[in-house]
């Protein structure tokens, strides 16, 4: 019984890593109505950024709101340069467009600091909370700055008028035009906030998994099941999601398929939900007059 | 176009080989007198690309042999090609490299997978393909295969090293397996049980794999932990490992570890992996360790770190694969060098054949290279290691097959 808790718990912990990274995908998807393949790259390119700047002897605070500014920064150009220019290209250019940038990112980062694992630094205590041996400190925090930048997303969609631009830039694109709405700067905008949050939740990921070049590649999968699995347009849908696949994956690995199956249960959701309710659990069902 | 050009290749060489012409020289193709041609294919791309620094090594090292005024008097050309590890990009790139760049031989060829779809092509072809990079065991195995060779210790070998040393030391055993789903971590999951022998079945509590796509091995340890196993063996690649090891650590779980060579860098596993959770875990070695103060002061790594400084001074020191692709390249230079103004296939193949006890400096002291006309395995010792917190402490005697 203790190890099955045990597993629980570990599965809440990395499922806090899948829902970090899920916002991300989330808040893109939000803004552009686009599932952005090279976001775990920019997530990990970010966090390289970040350690950087704490090796150049930054403190870890400052380090992090520069690295989120830069990765904000990251986002709008890359908009701006890379995907301007095909906005009205079918959706597979585009969407090849994000292979290219996954990889072009990976191999960059590779080449400027080398594929050896990195440790990254974390703001929280070194000793586990109340001395128990089932989740670090980490861990429990990188889980509430994950619920902290949730909260922020839900209020600056739901409450702020600039939020309420880019759901309609992204809902109609038109009318939002004819409403006075800068489309084009809506959507750089969403890039860069979307780029932002995957660097928060790159620095999060990092301390648990250790910095290189990959560590995004397996991630990133599991972070679809869990966006599609909530809903890919409910932030709250995408957390909840993490975590269900972070526990479903370690209780059936341990348990009933054996540990080679366990990246299976994560295709095996993303077909599942994509086939019985394409919109999520949270996600509203959009329903279009023809 | 192939087929006009056999004869008249094959007249040439009837020329060359006739004892009235030159009297000593004597060349296959990507050998001449100013050049020697060889192949590689490297991961510089893809999942497998930490291992590219290993052709970067051996790039720059030949670089610097050629500075040096080369091999015998001749320049090493050592075309290099990214194959990102997918198998058939490698048959590939190696067709390219022998039929049209016209290399002497390929040399380190990286990844099981990879070697293995050129093995039968390079056998065919009577083209040498030397010390592959690859810890396989089926590369020694000149009767059938007698074109291809390999270096390292291969991963059963020092499995059953391990084997030997846990039932030497523990006779109430209890041992659980961390392993990467693939042929790598299943060579030393075999080593391990022919080395325990009719006591694996009761020995081995639980064997748990890894794919290279999950984020961590948190829930793997906690199974093991689970199994109520006294010893863990940890074959992971350094990722891997590193979790493997805190997490073990971090829950509280205190088996003896044994820990696979692959991952036994202090730099690069070791060290994110926290020093003080490392402490008393066992691996073997052949090489020495940069990260290892105990070589601090040692000429031949003081030799290699000037190398790396100014030939590849973008290479991570920490990593020990540098220090392979070193040691590797300069087996080749010895090999090369013994062949004098014979470079034919036939004769790379028979040098590289015929070292007796050669010592390259950065392999730790009493780890030679013996190979003969039946034994293509350069490198069978290890020797065993403890980690005291700051460095390897070795201990017993170096260990073969």
């Amino acid at each position: 019984m203790d190890a099955f808790i045990h597993q629980v718990l570990s599965g809440l912990a990395t499922g806090g890593i899948y829902a970090s990274l899920a916002l991300a995908l989330v808040m893109i998807y939000q803004v552009t109505h686009l599932v952005n393949f090279a976001q775990g790259e920019m997530a990990m390119f970010s966090t390289y950024a970040a350690w950087s700047l704490i090796n150049a002897g930054m403190g870890y605070w400052p380090a992090f709101l520069l690295t989120v500014l830069f990765a904000f920064a990251l986002g709008v150009v890359i908009e701006r340069v890379v995907i301007r220019p095909v906005e009205d290209a079918p959706v597979l250019a585009i969407v090849v467009i994000f292979i290219a940038l996954l990889v072009i990112l990976n191999s960059a980062t590779g080449w400027i600091y080398s594929y050896t694992i990195k440790t990254f630094p974390s703001p929280f205590p070194k000793e586990p909370l109340f001395g128990n041996t089932y989740v670090s400190s980490h861990e429990l925090g990188a889980i509430g700055v994950t619920l902290v930048v949730l909260v922020l997303l839900y209020v600056f969609f739901r409450f702020t008028p600039l939020g309420l631009a880019m759901r309609a830039v992204a809902q109609n694109p038109e009318s939002s035009r004819l409403v006075g709405i800068r489309v084009g700067w809506m959507l750089a905008l969403g890039w860069g906030l979307a780029a932002a949050v995957g660097a928060v939740a790159g620095m999060m990921i990092a301390p648990i998994v250790y910095l290189d070049p990959n560590m995004m590649g397996g991630i990133l999968l599991y972070a679809f099941a869990a966006a599609l699995l909530g809903g890919i347009e409910s932030p709250f849908g995408a957390v909840l999601g993490g975590f269900v696949v972070g526990v479903l994956e370690n209780v059936l690995g341990a348990y009933v398929i054996g540990n080679d199956l366990k990246l299976s249960v994560a295709l095996g959701l993303i077909i599942g939900v994509l086939l019985v309710r394409p919109s999520g659990f949270f996600g509203r069902v959009h329903v279009t007059r023809v | 176009m192939k087929s006009k050009l056999v004869p008249i290749a094959a007249l040439l060489a009837a020329a060359l080989a006739s004892p009235a012409t030159l009297a000593q020289k004597k060349y296959d193709p990507g050998a001449s007198d100013t050049e020697i041609r060889i192949g590689n294919t490297n991961p510089y791309s893809g999942p497998a690309s930490a291992y590219g620094t290993i052709g970067k090594t051996i790039t720059a090292y030949f670089k610097m042999v050629d500075d040096q005024g080369g091999i015998n008097g001749r320049k090493i050309n050592f075309i290099s090609y990214d194959d990102a590890y997918s198998p058939p990009k490698t048959v590939e790139m190696v067709r390219k490299l022998v039929e049209q760049d016209n290399v002497l031989f390929v040399f380190q060829t990286l990844g099981t997978p990879s070697n293995t779809a050129i093995h039968k092509y390079m056998n065919m072809k009577k083209v040498p393909q030397l010390h592959v990079a690859t810890g396989a065991s089926k590369w020694n195995d000149p009767k059938n295969f007698p074109w291809t060779m390999g270096w390292q210790p291969n991963y059963q070998t020092e499995a059953r090293i391990y084997a030997k040393s846990i039932l030497q030391t523990k006779p109430d055993v209890k041992i659980g397996v961390l392993y990467q789903n693939d042929d790598y971590g299943k060579d030393y999951l075999k080593g391990l049980k022919d080395g325990l022998g009719d006591k694996a079945a009761k020995a081995i509590v639980a064997e748990v794999s890894y794919e290279v796509s999950d984020p961590t091995v948190d829930s793997q340890i906690v199974q093991l932990q689970a199994s109520g196993a006294n010893v863990f063996f940890n074959v992971g690649t350094p990722k891997f490992a590193a979790q493997a090891i805190r997490k073990a650590y971090d829950i509280g779980w205190k088996p003896v570890q044994y820990l696979n060579n692959v991952s036994s860098s202090i730099g690069a596993v070791l060290t994110p992996a926290g020093l003080e959770k490392s402490v008393g875990i066992i691996t073997t070695a052949y090489l020495k360790d940069y990260s290892d103060s105990q070589w601090a002061n040692d000429p031949a790594v003081k030799r290699w770190e000037s190398f790396m400084k100014k030939y590849y001074p973008t290479g991570d020191l920490n990593d020990s694969s540098n220090m392979y692709g070193y040691t590797v390249a300069r087996t080749l230079e010895q090999v090369l060098k013994q062949c004098g103004d014979n470079l034919t296939r036939e004769n790379v193949m028979k040098q590289a054949a015929s070292m007796k006890g050669q010592y390259i400096d950065t392999l730790l002291p009493g780890i030679t290279i013996t190979t003969s006309d039946n034994d293509y395995a350069p490198i069978e010792s290890v020797q065993m290691q403890r980690f005291n917190g700051k460095r390897w402490e070795r201990f017993g005697e170096v260990m073969g097959n």
